[in-house]
């Protein structure tokens, strides 16, 4: 993704920049494009342009500094939306972590059996093409169920749970391939030094899947937090974005720009989920040096 | 590199475990006493199944069909957006931040407000959360594709003093395709996925999704799991149709591994 | 075999090592190797090998491909199993040698691990046999000097030339004092200029530290310029054809002038015949090789 060249500062003016032509697109369209919208027999092809279905930018944008509720003295939008999109970033974060170690495990495992490869990795792969999230509704009553001396499961652990399950995937399949990716030599290195599997792997192994291993952090973050999104959307966890997204949009129809503030939140969150995982790159940078002599 | 595993391995190993698997979920439901809204036996989810296969299939067209839409215009908008990106390397800059930014966002927030603007009642805001979906890995995998022609061809090609237009047919587009492929088999599984869950933030009746919740909601689990089957095969349908297709285009090659 | 005596009076030898009272280095007895391949058309790689290296011996391995010289290196350092015939190291077997560290390996490639500095990459070894920190440092301080590259110590390797991996390589395998080095054409990567002044290094270094060696090269000046012995294997089976003393002085005396010297094209000339030697049913072709 990252270009290697082009200077952050360069890449976040492009972005802003980036923004504003597509602020500039949706105003131009709203001004030129026809009231009841570009319709194909009975499907809209291009939406309404009315106030209600596309409020102006700056709309939404004024919204986000006006009380949660048009009357009374709430706390402002925003500071709602970066509530709960701190919650929903908390409990994806969650899911993120479960599904790596347990992603990592799983490679490793994979990785020192062959045969444990051979059986698990077609159903990981296989895992990746269908739509797992489709259980979504159906894990909220499993926490009551699940009651261990004190600890009582919490709605909020379903949702990371469900994140979780979404985020192992890449990861495993990501480790596994940077766990096998070491040449040939470096393993008969270790060879000659007789030093065990386990040495192996903390040495040579390991560091040498970094460079397999971000990208596909990177994959399990965006995946958690669309897991946390929907999850939270199912089972209706209260203080997360997902259920504020669906929420305010039901209040589309006296506050068009409501239903924006949650999106606006829910990119938020996205951006940094992937910032963290960029960040760990940025600790792991030794490791993703080649081999290739200058 | 590991050598082959043996032919048995490769096949007898994740099948038996699959079986393996279904046996313990079996076992465990019926002596745990496991309640269904928690997890039915596989073998309720089988007999529910096969007795509302009808409703299953229905239900599967209309998700399949937005999936179908969604990556039928993601693919072409991305596969041309590609070729403009590398045409005019300025577009490529300008988007390169919104696109990155785009890949780690849930694209499926916009659901509710493209429902507002396209109308709660009709399909198409989930067509186009399908189609945002996809948009994002056959833009950049394809993208990649077109820049990286070897420089060892690019100059044969040169020496040959070709046309850049014969350039890029006979070099840049070949070259392209293995990438293509990778960002299809991709975008076909989120197709599917975004469909789905697109139906989870409203809009109208008749979907797999829809059809989950609402089984859901009158407590007959087993039928919600037949649906949730349902959704698998339709994207493992998907997924292999989208193989096929990279077959049928490079038969010489072996499908491209992912990303 | 043997080489014909020439007439600066070089030694003729049947590769008889010097006797001593210290088991030799490596002792190979009777040894096989047999690839077997699925197809059922099996590869002989060695056939009743007979080899004897005595402490502090250079012997170099060279022939064409398929002659099992890099097969016979990996035999020795117990990276694979002879299918018949015994292999010692310092008296003991191949693999308890491997376990007790008797020996320092380098590949062709480099093989230096990308995330770890020049200096962490010599250490390596060190580390996962639990040397100490400061014992650690000042062996790779020494290891450093004595191959030139005391000023790239916390250097990356994708910041330095291929010779300079290389030479990071050989002090990594000299890590734990060795007694002997085990070597798959390490020079192989490198250009011809870089190759020489590599190898004018190793004679240096293996004079100071006294070590056996076992090099695997394709080159028959390298090996003459290296060796005391130099041991021409055939392929088809592999074998070994012929084993020849290169008498030039020792280790080190070997020096830039050393190549374009008289007894050196003599010893050149001598491996060379012997590498072109009779092949079943080809006439004798004797004499000088015009190349």
């Amino acid at each position: 993704m990252t270009r290697t060249g082009s200077p952050l500062v360069r890449r976040v003016l492009l972005g802003v920049l980036g923004v504003v032509v597509l602020a500039a697109v949706w105003e131009l369209y709203k001004a030129l494009g026809p009231a009841t919208g570009v319709m194909i027999g009975d499907l809209t092809v291009l939406p309404r342009t009315s106030d209600l279905a596309m409020p102006h930018v700056w709309d939404m944008v004024a919204r986000l500094f006006r009380p949660v509720r048009s009357a009374g003295d709430d706390e402002l939008m925003w500071q709602a939306v970066l509530e709960a999109s701190f919650f929903s970033l908390g409990v994806a974060a969650v899911g993120w972590l479960v599904g790596v170690v347990v992603g990592m495990l799983l490679a490793i495992v994979m990785q020192r059996f062959r045969t444990a490869e051979s059986a698990l990795l077609p159903w990981i792969v296989l895992s990746q093409t269908v739509p797992l999230i489709a259980i979504a509704p159906l894990v909220k009553r499993w926490g009551s169920q699940i009651e261990i001396g004190e600890f009582s499961w919490e709605n909020w652990m379903s949702v990371a749970l469900i994140a979780s399950y979404l985020a192992f995937f890449p990861v495993s399949i990501g480790a596994l391939r940077g766990l096998e990716s070491p040449d040939v030599n470096h393993v008969e290195l270790m060879r000659t030094y007789s030093v065990g599997w386990w040495a192996t792997l903390i040495r040579l192994r390991l560091p040498a899947s970094v460079p397999y291993l971000l990208p596909a952090l990177r994959l399990a973050a965006a995946n958690a937090v669309i897991g946390t999104v929907v999850a939270e959307v199912s089972i209706g966890l209260r203080g997360g974005i997902g259920r504020m997204i669906v929420e305010y949009a039901a209040a589309a129809g006296g506050d068009p720009a409501k239903p924006w503030a949650p999106i606006f939140g829910a990119v938020v969150v996205g951006l940094l989920a992937a910032g963290v995982v960029a960040l760990i790159g940025l600790a792991l940078t030794r490791y993703r040096r080649g081999e290739t002599p200058a | 590199m590991k050598q082959s595993a043996s032919l048995p391995r490769t096949i007898l190993a994740p099948v038996l475990l699959g079986v393996l698997a279904v046996a313990l979920w079996q076992l465990a439901v019926v002596a745990l006493e496991i309640k269904p809204f928690v997890l039915p036996s596989p073998v309720s989810i089988a007999t529910e199944f096969s007795s509302s296969v009808s409703s299953v299939w229905t239900s599967s067209l209309v998700t399949g069909a937005n999936a179908l839409i969604g990556l039928l215009i993601g693919a072409i908008v991305g596969i041309i957006a590609a070729i403009i990106a590398t045409v005019l390397p300025i577009t490529d800059e300008l988007s390169a931040p919104l696109v990155a930014a785009a890949s780690v966002i849930p694209i499926v927030a916009l659901a509710p407000v493209l429902y507002t603007m396209f109308g709660a009642d009709k399909e198409t805001a989930r067509q186009l959360v399908a189609a945002l979906a996809v948009f994002i890995p056959v833009y950049l995998n394809t993208l990649r594709g077109l820049r990286q022609a070897r420089p060892v061809h690019r100059d044969l090609m040169r020496a040959y003093g070709a046309s850049s237009w014969q350039a890029t047919r006979a070099v840049t587009l070949p070259g392209a395709v293995p990438f293509l492929f990778i960002g299809l088999r991709i975008a076909s599984s989120l197709a599917v996925i975004s469909a789905l869950i697109g139906e989870y933030f409203g809009g109208p009746i008749g979907g797999l999704g829809k059809s989950i919740t609402s089984a859901a909601a009158s407590s007959n689990y087993s039928l919600a799991y037949a649906y949730v089957l349902g959704a698998i095969i339709l994207g493992l349908v998907f997924y292999v149709v989208t193989l096929g297709l990279e077959k049928l285009v490079s038969p010489h090659r072996a499908p491209s591994t992912g990303p | 075999m043997s080489t014909e005596p020439a007439a600066s009076g070089h030694a003729v030898a049947q590769g008889q090592p010097v006797a001593s009272a210290r088991p030799a280095a490596v002792s190979v007895a009777g040894v096989g190797k047999v690839f077997a391949s699925r197809k059922g058309t099996d590869v002989t790689a060695l056939e009743a090998v007979d080899l004897t290296i005595a402490p502090g011996e250079f012997v170099s391995l060279i022939g064409p491909s398929g002659c099992g010289k890099s097969t016979l290196l990996r035999l020795i350092a117990d990276l694979d199993t002879p299918t018949s015939g015994s292999i010692e190291v310092f008296g003991k077997t191949a693999r308890q040698a491997r376990i007790d560290q008797a020996y320092g390996i380098a590949f062709q490639q480099a093989g230096l691990l990308p995330w770890r500095t020049v200096r962490a990459n010599i250490e390596l070894p060190l580390e996962l046999h639990k040397v100490g920190k400061a014992d650690r440092a000042a062996r790779s301080s020494e290891l450093l000097a004595l191959v030139g590259l005391s000023d790239f110590a916390d250097k990356y390797p994708d910041q330095l030339s291929g010779g300079m991996q290389q030479r990071v390589a050989i002090a990594r395998s000299l890590a734990e004092s060795p007694g002997l080095l085990l070597m798959d054409e390490p020079f192989g990567a490198l250009d011809e200029m870089t190759r020489e002044r590599m190898q004018t290094e190793l004679v240096r270094i293996c004079a100071e530290t006294g070590a056996a060696v076992v090099f695997v090269t394709h080159s028959i000046p390298e090996a003459v310029f290296l060796s005391n012995r130099v041991v021409v294997m055939s392929p088809r089976p592999g074998r070994i054809r012929d084993v020849i003393a290169v008498d030039l002085g020792r280790a080190e005396g070997r020096d830039e002038g050393l190549r374009e010297a008289d007894s050196f094209f003599e010893a050149v000339v001598a491996v060379r015949e012997s590498l072109h030697g009779e092949s079943a049913g080809a006439p004798a072709a004797r004499g000088v090789d015009i190349r």
